[in-house]
This record gives structure tokens, sequence and C-alpha cells, in this order.
């Protein structure tokens, strides 16, 4: 490549704006900064890990570092320190989002097979061994 | 010797590649849709957005007549997009509130001056709270709600100029 094209390549990289810009405004009071109250922190901090983020699906509130998911963090701990429960916040988000917001779905209509297919794997798996082990003996 | 099942594997293996190439050449685009389309508009209170504008307020919704609630920002490029589409429905009578998410009033003020004020009422949410209590989960995003303040449709994404008869029709639906 000749040396002007590189130049034009590099100052074009250096020139272009991101296409999804974040907001100029600080991350929210409690986005970052932990509970004074250890217990509470360590409950704020379960249902963070637990809760997904909706614009970085994938994943959780806990480990993305986008400005929405910071919101989400801050919601939580500032619900947490008025003394909502854990269960309670995840109710409200879930009324909201559906099940997909929490990485802990419950058991119901939609998700029943994602709790019984290991058990019937399992359960396969046990059989054609017996059956592997029972020839085994005969021979 | 049932021969066969020695291809099973095989035949697993294949399906699974075929299953990860489709998905591959076809990424899913999920969108999260809010479970309150449906149900009553929640309670809110937010700050004005802008000096001399009023804010979005929550008993301005059911007094009889359907609005629409934006969600926008100023860093948000979609936004520029459904601007002109924006404008369209305001020129329509259509009363259009909205909820600027984590702004300041300076870049607002330039945002409107740039791309159009179609707006009646502007709230700042700066914090996402009344994002995340209407179940919404990006910008741009709009609300239909209708006279009796229930929540009856939502468009996720930018307003592009062919979602607009399906949200005029919409809006009328939510008028009657």
């Amino acid at each position: 490549m000749r040396p002007d094209r590189v130049i034009l390549a590099c100052v074009a990289l250096a020139v272009a704006a991101p296409a999804a810009a974040d907001s100029l405004l600080p991350p929210a009071e409690w986005a970052n900064k932990q509970l004074p109250d250890p217990r509470q922190e360590a409950q704020a901090r379960d249902l963070m890990e637990e809760v997904r983020c909706l614009v970085c699906q994938g994943q959780s509130v806990a480990d993305s570092d986008a400005d929405m998911a910071g919101d989400m963090r801050s919601h939580i701990r500032r619900r947490i320190a008025a003394g909502e429960t854990p269960a309670q916040i995840r109710a409200w988000l879930v009324e909201r989002y559906g099940n997909w917001v929490t990485y802990a779905p419950p058991v119901d209509g939609m998700t029943w097979p994602l709790f019984v297919a290991p058990v019937i794997l399992l359960g396969a798996g046990l059989w054609l061994a017996r059956g592997r082990f029972r020839r085994r003996k005969k021979a | 010797m049932r021969r066969w099942i020695l291809w099973v594997p095989f035949a697993l293996f294949v399906a699974l590649g075929l299953v990860i190439a489709w998905n591959l050449r076809n990424p899913t685009e999920r969108v999260i849709v809010s479970r309150l389309v449906g149900r009553e508009l929640p309670a809110f209170t937010l700050p004005e957005a802008l000096p001399n504008r009023p804010t979005i307020r929550r008993a301005d919704f059911g007094g009889g007549e359907p609005r629409m609630i934006n969600i926008f920002a100023s860093w948000c490029v979609p936004c520029i997009a459904e601007a002109p589409q924006l404008m369209e429905l305001a020129r329509r009578g259509i009363p259009i509130d909205a909820v600027a998410i984590r702004d300041q009033p300076q870049d607002i003020a330039r945002f409107l001056g740039q791309w159009g004020d179609p707006y009646r009422n502007i709230g700042a949410d700066r914090d996402a709270s009344l994002q995340l209590a209407i179940g919404s989960s990006g910008v741009p995003e709009t609300f239909i709600v209708d006279g009796n303040g229930v929540i009856r449709f939502q468009h996720i994404g930018a307003i592009n100029p062919s979602d607009m008869p399906r949200l005029t029709e919409e809006f009328e639906k939510a008028r009657r």
C-alpha cells in the first residue's frame, strides 16, 4: 500500500465517530458504588449477577459497562437500600420484561424442558451404560 | 448388528452444523417487548428537561384522548433518523410527549434546534427510572397510550417512513 493511502486510512480511523454513541452524563449514583451495609450489598450483588442487561444481551448487569446496565445496578441498589427484598425487585422486573430478564428462570409451561431434559438425558445414559455392562458379563 | 445406529452421531453432528450455519446467516434480532402493553401506564414523576418547557406528567394521560410517548436522547443516532417522521406525526396533530434519557438541557436544545421539535412536554430521565418502569429497553422507542391511560402499543427502534401507516393505524385504534 502507498504511504499516502496508509496515512489517509489512519486519519479516517481517527476521525470516524462511533455509530452508537453513549450519553455524556456520569454514571448514576449507585452504579459503581457499593452500599454501606455489606449484607445489603451482597443481596444487591447476587441480584445484579442474575439480571440480564437489556442493551447488551448475553451479559448480566453486574458484568456490563453499558450506561443502562449502570442505571439498573443503581436502581437495584437503591431499592435494596430502601428495604425491598431481591424477590420483590426481580418480580417487578419480570412484570415489565418477562422471564427473559432473569438468568434464573422459574419452571413454567415454556421452560420445563430446560429442567427435565438433563434428567432424561442422564436416565438414557444410565440405561445405555447398563446395556453395555450386561453384554460384557455375558461374554 | 444395527449398522445404521453408527450413523446417528454423524447425523446429529451434521444437524448441529446446519443449525449453526443457519443462525449465522440469519442473526436473530432480539427485541424485548414491554409486558406493560395492554396495561395501565404506571405512575411517575420526572423533572423538566428544558428550563422553559413543562415536563411529561402522568396526569396528562387518561384524559380521554390518546397520546404518544417518545423515548429519545440527543446522543442517540437513530433518533435523528426518526425526527422527520415524528415531525410529520406532530403536524397531523398527534400529541407527542418526550422522555430524554441521560441527557443535558443544552444538548437537548441543540438536538431539537437541529432536527426539529415535535414535542409537547419533555421530561428528563437521568437514570433510566421511567424507562425501566414502563419496560422500555433502549432509545428510541415510542409508546401509544389511550384515553384511559392504558399503554396500547410499543414501537421499538427508530420510526422509519415504512412504519408510519402502522403507527397512525395504532393511534386511531387507541382513539376508539
